[in-house]
């Protein structure tokens, strides 16, 4: 490749993420709304139980950025957000509500646990991708499943995916509490991971790994499939409008079993980087709901790869804040998980923010 | 040596219409919600906060059957928040349904600590009583089994007459014609004169009301004491039979005993150690994803759960 091209190409790339990142700022006004009056009522709910809010709110502030340590801990708590949250916003790209991705990152997780436990002797640079591209076949196959039934069969995804997720669940339960469990353990998990399956932690001492440098490539990997590709440009035109997207050409199965796989190979890998990263081993029950997350968190992000990674980051800093809340005054911690909930409530419906906006004089 | 018999005994099937319950109530709920047009993932929200509504209210009253009352409303509320935000602003369900469900895994957490001081599990609370049938167990050989097989706490009873009323409702009557009117075809019905909004309302109220009953069912029946996410996926498990039904109460409440007696079954295997419980707890599951694939019969939602917003 020339200097020139080179050049050209990354000016086109820089152009292309700008108006990204342009269009999302100025769609990111319903999603800011949402937010405050989600602390806002949490405040209310602070108050009313005793605890004021003032506080609670700056203690989960410092907890979350203070120092270089919490903001390990916060992007730590981020990153299988930013993996999830993508996964779910590529599927609603193409029209499908991928509501399962807390099944295909056990599935990732548990692939990856798989490879990183055995082969040891392998060098690093062969074994380290091997075991993470099990997290993400992993999680491809359990994407695969109900995009197939959903092309061929039209059964819907919302429920399949759904139903897979509990699917996913008891057989990862299964692995690590029978043939892949510890010896000796009183805890469902496997051995740890050889040492050359690790990803590196790139901050101690927080648990801040590799993962997140991948879920950063993912993200930028994704909004450029999205907005420069073949692939993309087929995926939206299904999601906008699957009969108009057919009558155009376009293979509408093939782009939908597509759509939910690579979903599913984000949410796999997003697995796979909490066990090779965070954990280095399979914990059974490791997920707090991360899939679940991901459903809110792309939405808050308004459905843009890159405000996703903004509102993962808020996400993450909820949680960790939100650790650091109830150690310092005995506020419970489920207080940031309502707030978190509210948010979603709120995402929930654009037009009741519109409505509360025009009721207070506001024209927008 | 482990026999069938200790397996597979009255008790087991007694146990199996326990199990069968909660889920029965929040499937017959699902049922309303789509049939009206509205998807409701928000089942296992509703019901955990009719369970922890219920310790509440029998905690401060004494009372557990005001407990159910308590369990009755607050999922009611709850139906008409998903009403508010998907048919009055046609906000999308499935979001919504997800809001509900982290809301309320989030709310009860932080009230089980305000006020009972634990996140795990609240106090010890007043819960139902049972409706013994023991004068029977005079009868020869099968009195015993009779007794089993009939004693129950009364919201088993109230389940049975509520999937018959369900039934006569939905399909007997002018007002199930109208909601499944508004379900099928919103346009049509609305210029048929029927008020697409109030049923869909109605529909979502009585929905969250009868996944409120389900959830207290769990916590005042079974426990008598409210536990952190207590519900544990029966709200999911109540989606999967009403689609397993085909929509419809009796199919529901068949579906439910289904997995009500693999629910049961799996603990007594696990206790004897038999066979791991994983497995058998994924088999509703399974089942569901084949069913919907059609492999077996195929089952058509009712409605496309598109929002319908009027000009």
């Amino acid at each position: 490749m020339s200097y020139r091209k080179f050049g050209s190409t990354v000016r086109r790339l820089l152009l292309g993420a700008w108006s990204i990142l342009w269009a999302g700022l100025r769609g990111a006004i319903p999603q800011a709304i949402a937010i405050f009056a989600a602390f806002l009522v949490g405040a209310i709910v602070l108050l009313a139980t005793g605890h004021s809010p003032i506080d609670a709110y700056g203690t989960v502030l410092v907890g979350a950025f203070g120092d270089s340590y919490h903001i390990g801990q916060t992007l730590t708590q981020a990153t299988p957000i930013i993996f999830t949250s993508l996964a779910f916003l590529f599927a609603f790209k193409c029209g499908l509500f991928n509501i399962g991705a807390e099944g295909q990152l056990l599935i990732g997780g548990f692939a990856a646990a798989a490879i990183g436990i055995s082969f040891a002797g392998l060098p690093v640079y062969i074994h380290l991708p091997l075991a993470l591209a099990a997290g993400a076949g992993g999680g491809a196959l359990w994407g695969l499943i109900p995009g197939v039934l959903k092309a061929k069969l039209d059964a819907h995804e919302v429920i399949t995916t759904m139903m897979l997720s509990y699917v996913a669940l008891y057989v990862t339960s299964y692995m690590v509490n029978y043939p892949f469990k510890e010896p000796g353990s009183w805890v469902a998990q496997t051995v740890f991971v050889v040492p050359s399956a690790e990803l590196p932690r790139i901050l101690p001492p927080t648990q801040l790994s590799g993962s997140i440098v991948v879920a950063l490539v993912m993200v930028s990997l994704i909004a450029y499939v999205l907005e420069r590709t073949t692939l993309g440009y087929e995926v939206r035109a299904i999601g906008l409008n699957p009969s108009a997207a057919r009558s155009g050409g376009i293979n509408v199965r093939r782009g939908m079993i597509l759509a939910l796989v690579i979903s599913g190979a984000l949410a796999g890998l997003g697995g796979a980087g909490e066990i090779l990263g965070v954990h280095r081993r399979f914990i059974d029950g490791f997920s707090p709901g991360y899939g679940w997350d991901g459903l809110a968190v792309a939405l808050i992000g308004g459905l843009n790869p890159f405000g996703v990674v903004l509102a993962s980051i808020l996400f993450g800093a909820l949680r960790s804040g939100g650790m650091e809340m109830n150690r310092a005054l005995g506020v419970p911690l489920d207080v940031v998980f309502l707030i978190q909930a509210l948010v979603v409530l709120f995402v929930a419906a654009p037009r009741l923010i519109r409505y509360l906006l025009k009721r207070g004089g506001y024209k927008w | 040596m482990v026999s069938v018999i200790d397996i597979i005994n009255v008790g087991l099937f007694a146990a199996a219409i326990r199990m069968a319950t909660p889920v029965a109530y929040a499937s017959l709920g699902g049922i309303f919600s789509e049939r009206a047009g509205v998807v409701n993932v928000g089942l296992e929200g509703m019901m955990l906060m009719g369970a922890f509504s219920g310790v509440l209210t029998s905690y401060y009253t004494g009372n557990p059957w005001l407990g159910v009352g308590g369990a009755i409303l607050v999922g009611g509320a709850l139906g008409l928040l998903h009403a508010v935000l998907t048919v009055k602003f046609g906000g999308n369900q499935i979001v919504s349904g997800t809001g509900i469900n982290l809301f309320a895994l989030g709310f009860t957490a932080y009230m089980s600590q305000t006020i009972w001081g634990s996140r795990g599990a609240s106090k010890s609370v007043q819960g139902l009583g049972e409706i013994s049938f023991s004068p029977l167990k005079g009868i020869p050989l099968i009195g015993d089994a009779l007794n089993t097989m009939l004693s129950y706490k009364p919201l088993v009873y109230v389940m049975f007459v509520v999937v018959v009323l369900s039934y006569i409702v939905l399909f007997k009557t002018p007002l199930g014609l109208r909601i499944r009117a508004v379900g099928e075809h919103p346009a049509a019905a609305d210029t048929a004169g029927i008020n697409v909004y109030r049923t869909k309302y109605i529909c979502l109220v009585l929905c969250g009301m009868l996944a409120g009953l389900g959830g207290v069912f769990l916590s005042l029946s079974n426990l008598s004491l409210f536990v952190l996410g207590m519900t544990g996926g029966r709200g999911f498990i109540a989606l999967a039979a009403m689609i397993l039904g085909g929509w419809k109460p009796l199919g529901a409440l068949a579906a439910s005993l289904l997995f009500g007696f693999t629910d049961a079954l799996q603990m007594r295997l696990q206790s004897l150690g038999i066979l791991p419980a994983q497995i058998i707890l994924a088999i509703p599951y399974i089942l569901t994803v084949i069913v919907l694939a059609g492999f077996v019969r195929k089952r058509i939602p009712p409605s496309d759960y598109k929002p319908y917003l009027k000009e």
